[in-house]
C-alpha cells in the first residue's frame, strides 16, 4: 500500500523558478536598487576618436557644491582584461583615448543633475592622432599604434594548415572563392548598465552591485583596480536583463563606481542610459570572411581555406579568443582534412568588441554554409546531400585540430528539418514572381547547419580548482539549499540546476531553494558565458546531491538497521524494501542531522584532458569542450521583387542538445537564437560617423519587432552525450550561427541572387535586383 | 515648481508633492519606489516602461507625471489578486513568455491592456498591440503563446 515514488521534472516542461518574481515586478536588477544617500555616478566620454590626452581639467567641476567625488586616469593605473595576457585597458583612459565614447573621468554626486551639471564643467585639452575605423585603415603602412605592445595595430595574427591544402584543391573538381562581409552587430540586450559600489570606510571594505554575467572575473578585476585584497570585496549580481556576451567581462561601468564609491567613501549608483550601453559595446566584431572552397562531384568538402579579418575595436578584450574560435570552429561540424585558415584581429578606433553568442562562429559559419550553397547548385547537388556527404565519422572521434566529439546529432538534426518543412515536395515548386499575373512576390527555401561548444574546458583563468562547484546545505527544516556562483542571466540556469538536484533525490521542486550570484555565500563559478553552465554546473549539481544522498541512504540504514545498499530512495521515502514501511524525508533529515548539525556537502565537476583541444597551433586549445552541441535550420521566404522587402514565413530548426533537461527552456533558448541571428541577418547593423556610434538607440539599430518575426518551430535531438548532465549539451547559441546562411540561401533559391554583404536590407536586395534588371535590359538590348 | 499630483495608483489614492518636469518613470520608480516598472531606453524606443492610465498602454518614460493628474495609473505590480498571479502573468511564466524578465513588465501591461479592451484577441491583434514593445530573449514566439493561453484563463474567469 504505498505509491510514492520519486519525482521527476527532468524532460518536461518547468515554469522557471524565478519566473513569478519576473512577472510580478519583485524582481529588482542592479538599477532597481532605489536608496536614499545613495550617489549618482556619471561618466565623462570622449569626443575624438583618437588623441593624446594633455589635461583632464576637473577643477571647475569640483567647485560645483554637491560633487562628491571625481575620478580620472589619474586615479587608477592598473590595467584591467578578461585574458591575463592583455590586460590593457584602463577603466578611465589614461595618456590617451582610443575610441569616441571612451570613459575619461567621472563624478558622483548628491544627485543625477548635480552629477549632470558637474561633467558639463569638466574640460579635456588632446592632441589628436590620425584615428582608424576600419581595420583596413588600421592595417594600411604608416598606421599609428593605438597600442604600444600591439606593432601595426594587430592584437593576434592566426595561422594554421593541417594536411595538405593546395594538394587538396588541385584534386579537387570544383574550386569556388568568394569573399563575405558581417557589419558589427551589438547584443543590446534590454537592461542598460548598472552598477551599485558601497564603500564602507570604517572597514576598508566595498560591495558592488553589477549587471554582470561573470561575477567572480568583476571580483577579480576589483581587486585589480582598487588595489585591495580580494577578501575586502563582496560582489552581488541581483537579476539581470539579459546579456548575450556583453557581461562577460568585466566592464568599465563597475569598475569606475567602484573608484568613486572609495574616494566619496560613500555608496554610488551609476546607471547608464541606452546610448552609453551601445557605446561600452562588446558585440560582435565587423567580420571580412574570404573563403575558397574544394568539393569533388559528389559533394564531399576537400580543402578549405579561411581568412577571417576582424576589426576589434580600440582594446583587446577577448579578441584573441574571438579570432581563434573563427579557426578552430571550421572543425567539429563536418569531417575536414585539409584546411588553411588564416586570421587577423585587428585594433581600431572603435568601441571594443566581445564575446556575442555564438562567440567567434557566426560569421565564418555564414560564409560556409552560404558557399556550400552555391557550390550545391553548381554540380547539381541537393544542399542536404552535401551536408550529408560531409558527416563526421560516429562518435567518439577527434577531430584534425584534436577536438573531442562524443556525439553527434546533427545527422537526426537534418532528418528532421527536412521532414517538417517538406522540403523534397515543396523546394523548387514555390510561387515565383514576375509580370503582372504572377505578382511580385517570390519564394524560396533554404538550409544551413551550425553548431556550438557546451563551455570552454578550459578556462580564461586557469588556477587548478575543479570547474565547476556546487553546494548543498540540508537542515532541520528538510528544505534544500542549492549554493551556487552560477549567473542566470534570464537563461534558466537556476531551473535547470534545481531540476538536477531534485531528480537525483527524487523530490519536488518545491523542496529545493537556489541562491545565487552573492559572493559572500555562494562559491565561486567562472559565470555563465560560452554555454558553460548546463554542463560544467549540471555535472557539479548532480555530483553534489550524489554526495548528500548518500550521506541520507546512509542514516536511513542505520535508523531502519539496513545495509546501505538495502536503501531504496523513493525522495519522501526511504525504505528497506518494499514491505518496509520506511522512514519519511523529514525523519530520514533528523537522523542525519544527529552527526554533524547542519549538513552542507560539495559537488565539483573537472573537465578531461582530452577535451582541452590540442597543441597543432598556437592557441589550438581554443575550441575544445565536452560536447558540440548541433543544428540544422530551414528558412521560408518570401522576397517581394518590386520593394526587396523579404519576409521570413517560417523557421524550422532542430537543435541537438544531448538530452533536454528542461524542454520549455530549451525551446525558449533555440526560437530565442534563431531570431536573434534573423536581426544580424536582416537589420542589424553599427553605424559610426568619423568614430561617432550613430546608431546607439533601438529605432536606428533596427532590432525586429514582433511584427516582423515569424513562427519558430523547434525539433528537439537528443543524441545523449555520454559525458553531459543526464546526457545534456548546450541550447542557447549554436541555433543562431545557422539562421544567417539559411536566410540568403532560400533569398537565393526564391531570387537566384545571392547576397554575400548582411544585413540583407530592402534596400540592398532592391539595388541588386535594380542592377539586375539593368544588365538583363542592356544584355537583351546588344 | 512643486505641485501636488493627486491620482489613483495601483487602486490607491495619492497626493504627493511632485516637481512639474518629473517623468511618470521616476515618479514610479525613484520617488514612490515602484520599481517594476522598468527603464529600457532613452525614450520612447523599448516599451519596458508601459503602464496602463485609464486602462490605455501608455509609455511612462514619455509622460510627465503632472500630466496623470486625477487619472487611474496601474503598473505590473497592480496585477496579483489575492496573492496569486493574474491571467497575463500566469501565461507569461508558464508558457515562458519572460526569460531575463526585463521586458515583461511592459509586455505584462501591454497584453493586459489589449485583454481589457479586446477579450479575444487574433494573432494579428496581439502582434499589433505588442509591436512597440522589444523583447531580445524570446523571439516572440512564446511571448504570444503566453498571450494566447492568458485570454483563455480570463475567458474562464481570472482577471487579465
Amino acid at each position: 500500500m504505498n505509491d510514492i515514488v520519486p519525482a521527476h521534472t527532468i524532460g518536461d516542461y518547468v515554469p522557471l523558478v524565478d519566473g513569478p518574481e519576473k512577472v510580478s515586478g519583485r524582481a529588482k536588477y542592479t538599477a532597481d536598487f532605489v536608496g536614499l544617500g545613495m550617489l549618482a555616478g556619471r561618466i565623462y566620454r570622449s569626443p575624438y576618436s583618437h588623441a593624446e590626452i594633455l589635461e583632464v581639467d576637473v577643477s571647475e567641476a569640483a567647485k560645483l557644491p554637491g560633487v562628491k567625488a571625481i575620478v580620472t586616469g589619474a586615479d587608477c593605473d592598473k590595467g584591467f582584461g578578461v585574458l591575463p595576457i592583455a590586460r590593457t585597458e584602463h577603466p578611465l583612459a589614461r595618456e590617451r583615448v582610443r575610441y569616441c565614447g571612451e570613459p575619461v573621468a567621472a563624478v558622483a554626486a548628491i544627485d543625477d543633475a548635480t552629477a549632470k551639471e558637474a561633467l558639463r564643467r569638466i574640460k579635456l585639452k588632446v592632441r589628436e592622432l590620425p584615428a582608424y575605423h576600419t581595420a583596413q585603415a588600421a592595417m594600411a603602412p604608416g598606421a599609428v599604434d593605438l597600442h604600444k605592445h600591439r606593432p601595426k595595430n594587430i592584437e593576434r595574427d592566426v595561422y594554421f594548415e593541417l594536411g595538405d591544402v593546395n594538394a587538396a584543391f588541385a584534386e579537387a573538381d570544383l574550386v569556388r572563392e568568394a569573399t563575405y562581409n558581417c557589419p558589427e552587430v551589438c547584443q543590446n540586450q534590454m537592461e542598460m548598465h548598472a552598477a551599485i559600489a558601497d564603500y564602507d570606510a570604517e572597514r576598508d571594505r566595498i560591495t558592488v552591485h553589477a549587471s554582470t554575467q561573470v561575477p567572480y572575473y568583476v571580483h577579480l578585476m576589483l581587486s585589480q583596480i582598487l588595489g585591495m585584497d580580494m577578501s575586502r570585496i563582496r560582489v552581488i549580481k541581483p537579476y539581470v536583463g539579459g546579456g548575450f556576451g556583453c557581461r562577460t567581462e568585466t566592464l568599465n561601468v563597475e569598475l569606475i563606481t567602484a573608484l568613486l564609491a572609495r574616494k566619496a567613501r560613500a555608496c554610488v549608483r551609476t546607471a547608464v542610459n541606452r546610448e552609453e550601453t551601445f557605446i561600452t559595446h562588446r558585440g560582435r566584431p565587423e567580420t571580412d570572411v574570404r573563403l575558397k572552397l574544394g568539393m569533388r562531384k559528389d559533394g564531399r568538402i576537400a580543402a578549405v581555406e579561411c581568412e577571417c579579418i576582424q576589426r576589434g575595436g580600440a582594446h583587446s578584450g577577448y579578441g584573441v579568443v574571438t579570432i581563434l574560435y573563427a579557426g578552430s570552429m571550421l572543425y567539429a561540424i563536418y569531417d575536414l582534412h585539409n584546411v588553411k585558415y588564416l586570421g587577423k584581429r585587428v585594433l581600431t578606433n572603435t568601441p571594443p568588441c566581445g564575446a556575442f553568442r555564438g562567440h567567434g562562429t557566426v560569421d565564418v559559419r555564414f560564409a560556409f554554409e552560404s558557399l556550400l550553397d552555391d557550390m550545391a547548385r553548381a554540380l547539381n547537388l541537393d544542399p542536404f546531400a552535401v551536408r550529408r556527404a560531409n558527416l563526421l565519422p560516429a562518435p567518439p572521434t577527434f577531430t584534425d585540430n584534436d577536438l573531442m566529439v562524443n556525439s553527434y546529432g546533427l545527422p537526426a538534426c537534418l532528418d528532421w528539418v527536412e521532414r517538417e518543412s517538406g522540403w523534397k515536395t515543396r523546394r523548387g515548386k514555390l510561387p515565383k514572381g514576375g509580370g503582372v499575373s504572377k505578382g511580385s512576390i517570390s519564394k524560396g527555401l533554404g538550409m544551413a547547419c551550425s553548431h556550438y561548444i557546451s563551455g570552454a574546458s578550459k578556462p580564461v583563468n586557469w588556477t587548478g580548482e575543479p570547474h565547476a562547484t556546487v553546494k548543498l546545505k540540508l537542515d532541520f527544516d528538510g528544505s534544500i539549499v542549492l549554493l551556487t556562483g552560477a549567473a542566470d542571466i534570464g537563461q534558466g540556469s537556476s531551473t535547470v540546476l534545481v531540476q538536477s538536484v531534485a531528480e537525483v533525490l527524487g523530490l519536488d521542486l518545491s523542496r529545493i531553494r537556489v541562491i545565487t550570484g552573492d559572493s559572500d555565500v555562494v562559491p565561486k563559478d567562472n559565470g555563465s558565458y560560452s554555454s558553460r553552465v548546463t554542463f560544467l554546473v549540471g555535472n557539479a549539481a548532480i555530483d553534489a546531491a550524489n554526495n548528500l544522498k548518500a550521506l541520507l541512504i546512509a542514516a536511513a540504514a542505520r535508523k531502519l538497521e539496513a545495509k546501505p545498499d538495502e536503501i531504496e530512495c523513493l525522495g519522501e521515502l526511504y525504505r528497506a524494501g518494499a514491505q518496509d514501511k520506511g522512514l519519511t524525508f523529514n525523519e530520514v533529515v533528523n537522523e542525519a542531522l544527529k552527526d554533524t548539525g547542519t549538513i552542507t556537502v560539495t559537488g565539483n565537476y573537472s573537465t578531461i584532458p582530452e577535451s582541452h583541444g590540442g597543441k597543432k597551433y598556437r592557441g589550438a586549445a581554443i575550441g575544445g569542450t565536452m560536447g558540440y552541441s548541433y543544428s540544422a535550420q530551414v528558412v521560408e521566404v518570401s522576397v517581394d521583387e518590386e520593394t526587396g522587402v523579404v519576409t521570413v514565413d517560417k523557421v524550422w530548426v532542430a537543435h541537438d542538445c544531448g538530452k533536454a533537461l528542461n524542454r520549455l527552456s530549451v525551446e525558449g533558448q533555440v526560437q530565442g537564437s534563431v531570431w536573434m541571428g534573423m536581426g544580424q541577418a536582416m537589420s542589424e547593423e553599427t553605424a559610426y560617423y568619423d568614430g561617432l556610434l550613430v546608431t546607439a538607440n533601438m529605432l536606428d539599430y533596427r532590432v525586429p519587432t514582433i511584427q516582423d518575426s515569424p513562427p519558430i518551430e523547434v525539433g528537439i535531438v537528443e543524441s545523449n552525450d555520454p559525458h553531459g548532465p543526464f546526457g545534456a549539451k548546450e541550447a542557447g547559441e549554436g541555433s543562431l550561427a545557422a539562421f544567417l546562411p539559411a536566410l540568403t540561401n532560400a533569398i537565393a533559391d526564391a531570387t537566384g541572387l545571392r547576397f554575400n554583404d548582411l544585413p540583407v536590407t530592402p534596400d540592398r536586395v532592391f539595388a541588386t535586383m535594380e542592377k539586375r534588371a539593368r544588365g538583363r535590359k542592356t544584355n537583351s538590348g546588344a | 515648481m512643486a505641485r501636488i499630483l493627486q491620482l489613483t495608483l495601483n487602486g490607491r489614492a495619492r497626493s504627493d508633492a511632485i516637481s512639474e518636469n518629473i517623468l511618470l518613470l521616476d515618479y514610479l520608480r525613484e520617488f514612490v519606489g515602484l520599481t517594476g516598472t522598468k527603464t529600457g531606453c532613452d525614450g520612447g524606443e523599448c516599451g519596458a516602461c508601459t503602464v496602463l492610465i485609464n486602462d490605455e498602454p501608455r509609455l511612462a518614460c514619455l509622460t510627465l507625471a503632472a500630466t496623470v493628474e486625477g487619472r487611474r495609473v496601474d503598473t505590473v505590480e497592480s496585477l496579483m489578486s489575492d496573492g496569486g498571479l493574474s491571467a497575463v502573468q500566469r501565461g507569461f511564466h508558464e508558457k515562458l513568455g519572460s526569460q531575463c524578465g526585463y521586458c515583461t513588465p511592459g509586455f505584462i501591461m501591454a497584453s493586459a491592456g489589449l485583454l481589457r479592451r479586446n477579450p479575444h484577441p487574433t494573432e494579428d491583434e496581439i502582434r499589433e498591440a505588442l509591436g512597440s514593445n522589444i523583447c531580445r530573449c524570446t523571439g516572440y514566439v512564446k511571448i504570444i503563446e503566453a498571450v494566447k493561453y492568458a485570454a483563455a484563463l480570463h475567458a474562464v474567469g481570472v482577471s487579465p
